[in-house]
């Protein structure tokens, strides 16, 4: 093969309801390279034109969400956690092109993007197993005094707006949407605004990996452009803030009150003095989790209800007897 | 319809409960006037008589209030889980030593039947106090994590349709997890929360880790928005529920919202008729309506419906209203005037988009705040009356013809707290409880409640669990 030959470049574009359509508005704005320490010749390199999703895209995407929701959320959770799998083996298949993509993105050297996405694809592995594990682990029997038996069960919240955390392009941006439709749930995701790729390049993975159409949705633009009308959208139930800064935040979890959305904020210890005083001097504090450290469920159970069912149970055995 | 025969008056006695004429605020262990000097009366809603003026807390109180739960936070925190456990232990004993006074009081400020107070209210309060003592030194084995902290200050704002079972619910998980509390009871209700404090003191709780404001709803506010406040708990109205939503945006107070509803009864062609009537009368004329889980919405399978609202109206008539007092009264007060003037608007809005309405023929006292049992046929999905939350002894009835249109009839609503489902068939109940959008779901019952059991709602209905290891989260330091 000839080192002159022209590549082919790809057109990057959203994924909504399973489909790969440009944003409606036209618009496209230029992804450029991170620099990393081992390349600083790499600063600015042009990467892609993005697709500049528009709040009907937003809108176009909640639908499509919403329509997927009665599907995935019925689908057993046996079913959920292999599609899950499946995506990890999708992406396993395809992990040079996300170790370039992450590296550019990201700014890292092969190496370490190499350790980021290796840890992503754990990531679906680790969320496949949850699907039909976390109703036991948060839901089961009340003994409550009467005859009744009293049974809680965790069902997903609905449809959940994610933004992205925006540093941690794949391996953020994996935390935070798997868990959400591991448990059921569907996801509108703003992707990270500088680093889009990775995130648009999931949406080619989730396409062939047996996941329903609708089920994720991926937009690229300006996180305050998409995440506004997200919101204050009345049908979707839950936002996952993690990537909005601080004032974002707060504006949207604002919005989000009109439906009573379910809020998960931005990272950020509480009362730790030290902490808060940075966080007033640093607007832009966002992505404080740590992407390597063990998730835990909290993800999972922040876009989870808790439904409780009363059934009688009658009164066999009153005279007397044991057994 | 005459009544089959007459019951003899069998009032229960109000000496067991001795009201004094004037209760100040309880801050750090110590009943206190208000800063501004401010009173209110609270009245009786059955007679309008005036029961006792009680201290108006204003900004200044609740700033002072909260600087004794957070004085008082650091060592009840440290305090070993057992200590804490043995002095909610103590305080469930004492609320059952005196279960029969709190009762008649609640009944007294409440306006809702001592049969309801001393059978329903006092017995889940003491149990709920009794349940999470238990959990107080076991919080390492509850699932989540080693040594889980609390979240120091809560500030709690509670409703008039429950006052000491809804204190309970929150004063009883915020202790037993280590943290220190601000309540503030509805302004119609104060006094059983006073009676509480008492209860502290009796059980020699420390200074400071219960601290009870009585007041209006700035009060509220001030509290959800003081700063030095770590947690929210509300229970009432959606619109409030959202003002708090806006009000904590921003911060790190942890907040949980347990709001309106619209609940939908489900009664299948199956069910047993008098069973499911017996139901449909305790889903929406328990503690008159005024239930945020109430069964609001009746949805009859249309086979049945004719004989099903005849039985319903026949069993309606025999309902006795009046003095709550009484031991057999059915149908207690409406809270104030101010709900009776929004049933009755509501009612009005019910005729006027042309709903039918039905109520029990009965004698309404002279004086308080009376509500006759109603239903309304010729319901639409669009009423308002079958989308707003009445809160009062007013029930809609919409009909349906397969499961598929009942569910989604119920789920027709931006409320998700409860439901009931009336069917002698298992299968039925289990795929129609699994596709109904509400946080509890009663299967041929309804309006049970238990400590163990967690209780919450979808959608505009809030977020976050009351009862059960679910309840404990709301007070903990976990994600």
């Amino acid at each position: 093969m000839s080192d002159n030959r022209l590549s082919v470049f790809k057109t990057y574009k959203l994924y909504v309801g399973g489909k790969f359509p440009r944003s409606e508005s036209g618009r496209v704005y230029e992804v450029t390279a991170k620099t990393s320490a081992a390349d600083a010749a790499g600063k600015g390199t042009w990467l892609a034109n993005a697709p500049q999703a528009s709040r009907k895209d937003a809108r176009d995407a909640v639908v499509a969400a919403r329509k997927a929701f009665g599907g995935w959320s019925g689908a057993t959770a046996y079913n959920r956690g292999q599609i899950l799998y499946r995506i990890a083996e999708m992406l396993e298949g395809r992990k040079h092109q996300f170790v370039r993509e992450v590296a550019d993105a990201e700014g890292l050297s092969k190496s370490k993007a190499a350790a980021v996405v290796d840890a992503a694809i754990d990531r679906w592995v680790w969320y496949a197993g949850w699907t039909d594990k976390i109703g036991q682990i948060v839901g089961g029997a009340n003994p409550v005094a009467g005859p009744f038996f009293n049974l809680s069960t965790p069902e997903p919240t609905g449809v959940v707006a994610v933004v992205a955390p925006q540093k941690s392009s794949f391996l953020g941006l994996v935390s935070v949407v798997a868990p959400v439709i591991a448990t059921g749930n569907t996801a509108v995701v703003i992707a990270s605004a500088d680093a889009p790729l990775p995130a648009l390049s999931l949406g080619e993975v989730l396409a062939t990996s047996d996941l329903p159409g609708g089920v994720v949705n991926i937009l690229s633009g300006k996180t305050a452009e998409l995440a506004a009308p997200l919101a204050s959208h009345q049908d979707v139930n839950a936002i996952d803030l993690t990537g909005a800064d601080a004032d974002l935040a707060k504006e949207l979890e604002i919005a989000a009150a009109d439906n009573l959305k379910r809020v998960l904020r931005p990272p950020v210890s509480r009362h730790h003095p030290e902490k808060e005083a940075q966080s007033s001097d640093r607007p832009q504090a966002v992505d404080g989790d740590d992407w390597s450290a063990d998730p835990g469920t909290h993800r999972l159970t922040a876009f989870l209800e808790t439904k409780t069912v009363w059934h009688p149970t009658g009164a066999l055995g009153v005279s007397g007897s044991s057994y | 319809m005459a009544s089959a025969f007459e019951y003899a008056p069998a009032p229960e006695s109000r000496s067991v409960v001795d009201i004094a004429p004037s209760y100040g605020l309880f801050i750090d262990g110590e009943f206190t006037d208000a800063a501004d000097g401010k009173v209110f009366k609270t009245v009786s809603p059955s007679s309008e008589e005036v029961l006792s003026e009680v201290a108006q807390a204003g900004a200044a109180d609740v700033d002072r209030a909260v600087k004794a739960a957070r004085k008082a936070f650091e060592k009840w925190s440290a305090l070993p889980g057992s200590e804490r456990a043995k002095y909610l232990f103590r305080i469930a004993r004492i609320i059952q030593e005196r279960s029969r006074e709190l009762a008649v009081l609640e009944t007294l400020d409440n306006g809702k039947p001592i049969k309801e107070t001393r059978d329903a209210d006092l017995p889940l309060v003491a149990a709920h106090f009794f349940y999470y003592a238990g959990w107080a030194d076991k919080l390492d084995h509850a699932g989540y994590g080693a040594n889980p902290r609390p979240l120091g200050v809560a500030g709690q704002v509670i409703p008039w349709n429950f006052p000491l079972l809804m204190l309970a619910w929150k004063i009883a998980p915020a202790l037993a997890t280590g943290n220190t509390v601000v309540l503030k009871p509805a302004e119609t209700t104060p006094l059983s929360a006073l009676f509480f404090a008492d209860i502290c003191r009796q059980a020699g709780l420390p200074k400071g880790v219960v601290n009870i404001l009585t007041g209006y709803g700035d009060a509220g506010a001030a509290l959800v928005q003081h700063p030095d406040v770590d947690k929210v708990a509300f229970t009432g109205s959606t619109a409030v529920g959202k003002a708090i939503a806006r009000q904590v945006a921003g911060t790190d107070k942890k907040v949980t919202l347990e709001l309106g509803g619209k609940g939908a009864n489900i009664v299948f062609d199956d069910a047993p008729i008098d069973q499911a009537v017996e139901g449909i009368v305790t889903g929406i004329f328990f503690n008159q309506g005024q239930v945020c889980c109430a069964g609001s919405r009746l949805l009859v399978q249309e086979s049945i419906q004719d004989e099903l609202l005849d039985s319903l109206k026949r069993r309606l008539s025999t309902l006795r209203l009046g003095d709550p007092l009484d031991k057999n009264t059915d149908i207690g007060a409406i809270n104030s005037q101010e709900q009776l003037s929004r049933i009755t608007a509501l009612v009005e809005t019910g005729e006027a988009e042309g709903a039918e309405r039905w109520s029990a023929p009965c004698d309404l006292p002279s004086s308080g705040y009376w509500f006759a049992p109603t239903l309304f046929t010729n319901v639409t999905q669009a009423h308002t009356i079958a989308r707003d939350e009445i809160f009062g002894p007013v029930l809609s009835v919409l009909s349906f013809r397969t499961p598929d249109e009942a569910v989604a009839k119920a789920n027709n609503s931006q409320y998700g707290l409860s439901a009931g489902i009336w069917t002698e068939k298992g299968s039925r109940i289990l795929a129609v409880a699994n596709k109904l959008r509400a946080g509890v779901v009663w299967a041929n019952t309804f309006n049970k409640f238990d400590p163990t059991s967690p209780f919450g709602g979808y959608k505009e209905s809030g977020f976050g669990r009351e009862g059960g290891r679910h309840g404990l989260e709301a007070y903990l330091d976990v994600r």
